[in-house]
């Protein structure tokens, strides 16, 4: 038997170089992934901050002719808020118990396995897909007219399987020893879920929420076929074309005059400025909920 | 009020698997009763059937009789959401709710299971705390969270939490199997103190702790990898541990096992 001679040896030069050589790799990719990100957010702060003022917060596109100065979003920015609360109230009830189905009660059975497979279906479909459908079905089927509400069914279509997703993930998160702690104390199921799970996992179910709504704030396509444009305020969403700020930022973007492409830059900004204020939100509610806080 | 538990020829599943067959035993009121066993042979299951919670378990089912006094916890018309409400239950891992501060942790149960007076709840989680020897340590700290306390704080808080809804009958499935020495003493003299007023079963892989906290013991074996557990014998504690009527009792408390 030969005798091994145990000697500690410094870290060889070639793990040294690849080291480097890989760190160095990752730290390119990552500055080549916020190069767009940056230069986005600086094209539109610097172009829109020019009329990123109370009038086109507070004032509508009527009777502005084609070449004047001034106007405003405030009928975008209300359609946009009605328009993705509407969506939100139709699509986080439907899909947050669509989760729990899955999660809770379905566990692997053929209904939530075609289910599940449906809700990666809806993942894919093209948002002009949903905007098509709603109009045909709504607006030229039903006879019911363009109005936000249709846009709302549209983007809710789009919501829904990021909800569900979402939802069940974080779901699926909750430790059972916890739902068995409460079986074991004689809670029925149903409350259990109520009471210990859904609490459980209300961070990130609202992290959810927030992305699905942060991703169909900027839908442009489904709005344009259900929602129209329109340069008056219309607060009703049920009746009539509204505005929202995408298609403002469509439509603004499409005229020739420099006036209206300002307009357009700051619409954008406004855009960015609201999902980051519902983000903030979101946090704020998250970190007033965390668990493991003393309160 | 402490009840006695009467098991007959009791088969538990986990889909085609039977995980443990044929068991028939008595529990006493106002005891400790210790499962002891190697790995894998159905102690826990078996505890896990004494409070319908096997159940919960997709797949599982249990064919039998257990009588809880004189009702049938299997029978057709009894809710299992009463049967846990009646037989409580301490897990091998802490699991106090992360959402909830320690107070809301004991109240659980009962506010889970309607309401209640802000008082009288004050006075439950007081003396469920008190019996589950956590009072002191808490008492200053009732708001704050049940995570933040130390593994054999919570595992106290647990306890309280589940003597809270003032069950018959306490289950524990290894409740010191996470725990430091001190902690374990703590659960320890806290088990001697409630056999006053409960039926307790635990299960454990500690033989010492068996030793020195049960009545009476039951010893589980299983024939081979894959076959279902049964009760090799149950007697008394010290019967077991002195003079075991079966060989592989024997085997097993002395460590000359397999």
């Amino acid at each position: 038997m030969t005798t091994t001679i145990h000697v500690l040896q410094p870290v060889s030069m070639g793990r040294r170089v690849k080291n480097r050589i890989v760190q160095g790799l990752v730290w390119l990719a990552f500055a080549i992934a916020v190069v767009p990100l940056v230069s986005v957010i600086w094209l539109v702060v610097t172009n829109g901050l020019k009329r990123f003022d109370l009038e086109f917060l507070t004032h509508s596109m009527r009777n502005i002719g084609p070449r004047d100065a001034g106007g405003g979003a405030y009928h975008a920015i209300l359609g946009t808020l009605e328009q993705v609360g509407l969506a939100t109230l139709i699509s986080v009830p439907i899909g947050l118990l669509t989760a729990i189905y899955l999660v809770e009660y379905g566990s692997g059975g053929r209904l939530a396995r075609s289910i599940s497979f449906f809700v990666d279906v809806m993942t894919g479909i093209p948002s002009v897909v949903a905007g098509l459908f709603v109009l045909a079905f709504w607006v030229l089927i039903l006879g019911l007219g363009y109005s936000g509400f249709a846009g709302a069914i549209a983007l809710s279509i789009l919501m829904l399987p990021t909800v569900v997703r979402s939802a069940e993930e974080m779901l699926r998160l909750v430790p059972n020893e916890l739902r068995e702690a409460s079986y074991a104390l004689g809670v029925p199921k149903w409350k259990t879920i109520m009471r210990v799970v859904l609490p459980t996992a209300f961070t990130g179910i609202i992290t959810g929420v927030m992305l699905a709504i942060a991703r169909v704030a900027g839908e442009t396509a489904p709005l344009l076929l259900t929602v129209f444009i329109t340069d008056s305020i219309n607060s009703d969403p049920f009746d009539g074309p509204q505005m929202g700020l995408p298609l403002y930022v469509f439509d603004q973007a499409q005229r020739p005059n420099i006036t209206a492409t300002d307009r357009a830059w700051t619409g954008a900004l406004t855009l960015i400025l609201i999902v980051m204020l519902l983000n903030l939100v979101a946090r704020l509610i998250s970190w007033w909920r965390a668990p493991a806080k003393g309160r | 009020m402490a009840k006695q538990i009467e098991v007959s020829d009791l088969d538990a599943y986990y889909g085609s698997h039977k995980a443990i067959e044929g068991i028939t035993m008595t529990i006493e009121p106002r005891s400790v009763t210790a499962f002891i066993g190697p790995s894998g042979c159905g102690k826990s299951t078996f505890l896990r059937t004494l409070n319908r919670m096997h159940e919960v378990i997709p797949g599982a089912r249990v064919d039998g009789k257990i009588l809880l006094e004189d009702q049938d916890l299997y029978g057709d018309d009894i809710d299992p959401v009463s049967v846990r409400r009646t037989v409580g239950m301490v897990f091998q891992r802490p699991n106090p709710f992360p959402t909830m501060s320690i107070f809301d942790n004991v109240a659980a149960g009962l506010r889970l299971n309607g309401r209640r007076s802000k008082s009288e709840l004050e006075g439950i989680v007081e003396s469920s705390l008190k019996d589950a020897n956590l009072w002191n340590e808490v008492k200053d700290r009732l708001n704050k969270p049940g995570s933040g306390l130390s593994g054999g704080q919570q595992q106290r808080l647990c306890i309280a939490r589940a003597i809270a809804v003032s069950p018959a009958v306490l289950l524990m499935d290894e409740p010191c199997s996470a725990l430091d020495p001190i902690s374990t003493l703590a659960i320890e003299d806290l088990i001697s103190k409630l056999k006053n007023e409960y039926t307790i079963v635990i299960v454990t892989h500690n033989m010492q702790q068996a030793a020195r906290v049960s009545d009476k013991t039951a010893f589980f074996n299983l024939a081979g990898q894959g076959q279902p557990g049964k009760l090799i014998e149950m007697d008394e504690t010290s019967k077991i541990f002195t003079n075991p009527t079966q060989k592989a009792t024997e085997d097993y408390i002395t460590g000359r096992f397999g």
